[in-house]
């Protein structure tokens, strides 16, 4: 009796059924992709998600506000400021709480230092997936510096639940701007580096020009946004269509490219670390000196009725929606998280590819997993 | 004639990219300066590795005659999101006979804390603190849960309360 499990399954019209995952190494997470191939083609992809969904929408309903901050940290753990700030200027808006000119600007700050440590970890395990290992270690070499400049003043690396409804939960440590200001010429020095290692790469260029072409009507009509909906050509920065904090009085470029394959929604990705390095340095000379927070009630009470906002996370739009009947926790409270949409247009854009390419197209959509389960 | 040329003209492209990838390795190969790795365990009782405010544990912290600042009140129970923080308080007898509520344990879960800070932040006299230790790898489950208040400790505001009566 032949007891070996077979790990993937033959149609009768020769087509394969393959499971890749939920422990595949390049999909940085619990996802299941079931690939139907015809040979070495792809004919379909159905993602499977759900393996990491924790309830997280459903544990808001029994947290006050400033609890949901630590929450919102665990679905996009590489944007966590973005996310925390996403709950706060909802509440911030909808109590009407004037923020300290010094708390806008240490977050947009802090935003784009997140942007830029998120884009580094994607580019170091994006040459990973394509087998360039060393690329790996650069970026990780790099971002370092920023997760160093985020545990001297947060005490934590990655999850820093340090926005909350009004302000700051302390002050950022007196270096702050200090070290700041050293790791933007530092980084400003060794971006090129990047470039040469990867981006110039004959072979990376081989594997990711015209490898998963998404058109403009394709991005729009899953809803892609973020770099991987503006390597094809949709303006979709909310920094720009629908600015919050202080992004209008700073000046920034919306990179967009039309190409829509992987190499340009990568070639998005390192030009948006330039301009987030340029808002950093324009934004770290404002920062004054003032309160770090305002003064907010000690249980936050949002009046009936429903509210929203919208964040550019480092993966797209994240959307905050809240039900509130006028008690301490929130009615209903709904997350519109970058990646649900970004991964399932996987299926257009990988039809018809090789199995290897499935890789670089997924890693190029920069898909973080606990974001689509929440 | 041409797709010759492209041949070796693609080959001779491959190789220039190649090299320029290979001379970035080969420049940090050559400058032992520039290594950032660190002998992790080797360097743990030799130089400070984490930042004053880095978020390992909450503590308690105690003075030199074992007294702390909490008075059990309970928020940090009531604020913490998951759990993590039981108050158990117990009533002795006080000045003129009355009773007083002090704190009798502080447990902590460890196992069930994500290091929000609410509890810190909220405590009304700062009895409670971020500790420095990362190291938390225990082999019993049971050893995560912490009573932070030491044994036969007591409030530090309680004998000022009392000489303020007295």
């Amino acid at each position: 009796m032949d007891t070996k499990l077979k790990n993937y399954i033959v149609k009768e019209n020769g087509d394969i059924i393959l499971n890749m995952g939920p422990q595949h190494p390049s999909t940085h997470g619990v996802l299941r992709l079931e690939v139907v191939l015809k040979g070495e083609t792809v004919k379909q992809v159905v993602p499977h998600i759900g393996y990491i969904h924790r309830g997280i929408e459903k544990m808001c309903e029994y947290d006050t506000y400033k609890q949901i901050i630590h929450l919102t940290d665990r679905m996009d753990y590489l944007s966590a400021h973005m996310n925390n700030e996403a709950v706060c200027l909802l509440v911030e808006n909808a109590l009407g709480i004037e923020v300290p000119e010094r708390v806008k600007y240490i977050r947009v700050v802090l935003d784009e230092l997140t942007r830029i440590a998120s884009h580094q970890l994607w580019w170091s395990a994006y040459g990973m997936d394509l087998g360039a290992l060393t690329a790996f270690f650069y970026g990780m070499r790099d971002r370092e510096r920023i997760l160093d400049i985020f545990e001297e003043s947060f005490g934590s690396r990655l999850l820093h639940s340090f926005n909350t409804p009004g302000g700051l939960m302390h002050d950022v440590h007196p270096n702050f701007q200090k070290h700041t200001m050293e790791f933007v010429k530092y980084f400003r020095k060794k971006l090129p580096e990047y470039h040469q290692l990867l981006t110039d790469n004959v072979i990376f260029r081989n594997r990711t020009q015209g490898i998963g072409v998404m058109s403009k009507e394709t991005a729009i009509a899953y809803g892609v946004t973020g770099p991987s909906g503006r390597g094809s050509g949709y303006s979709c920065d909310v920094r720009k269509i629908a600015p919050y904090g202080v992004y209008d009085q700073l000046e920034f470029e919306e990179i967009i490219y039309d190409e829509g394959d992987s190499f340009a929604r990568y070639m998005v990705r390192m030009k948006e670390i330039e301009q987030s390095l340029n808002i950093i340095e324009q934004a770290v000379d404002k920062i004054t000196d003032g309160p770090y927070t305002a003064k907010v009630k000690p249980i936050i009470k949002l009046p009936e009725g429903e509210y929203y906002q919208r964040v550019e996370t480092a993966r797209g739009e994240l959307g905050v929606y809240v039900v509130s009947d006028g008690k301490k926790f929130p009615y209903r409270m709904h997350f519109r998280s970058p990646n649900f949409n970004n991964l399932f247009v996987l299926n257009t854009i990988a039809k018809g590819h090789l199995i290897a390419d499935l890789v670089a197209i997924s890693g190029s959509l920069d898909l973080v997993i606990p974001d689509i389960d929440r | 004639m041409s797709g010759v040329i492209k041949y070796f003209a693609d080959i001779l492209h491959g190789i220039k990219t190649l090299w320029g990838g290979m001379r970035i390795t080969g420049k940090y190969f050559l400058s032992p300066k520039e290594i950032v790795t660190q002998q992790y365990p080797e360097i743990r009782h030799k130089q400070k590795i984490v930042y004053d405010r880095f978020k390992g544990e909450v503590i308690m912290p105690h003075d030199e005659n074992n007294q702390h600042n909490c008075t059990g009140c309970g928020v940090c129970e009531m604020y913490c999101p998951n759990g993590s923080i039981e108050i158990i308080t117990k009533k002795i007898p006080g000045e003129n006979g009355k009773m007083i509520k002090v704190i009798d344990k502080h447990i902590y879960h460890l196992s069930m804390c994500t290091f929000c800070g609410l509890c810190i932040k909220v405590c009304p006299t700062q009895a409670l603190a971020w500790g420095q230790n990362f190291e938390h790898a225990v082999y019993d489950r049971s050893k995560l849960t912490k009573v932070l208040n030491k044994p036969g400790s007591s409030y530090k505001g309680l004998n000022k309360k009392k000489e303020a009566k007295s």
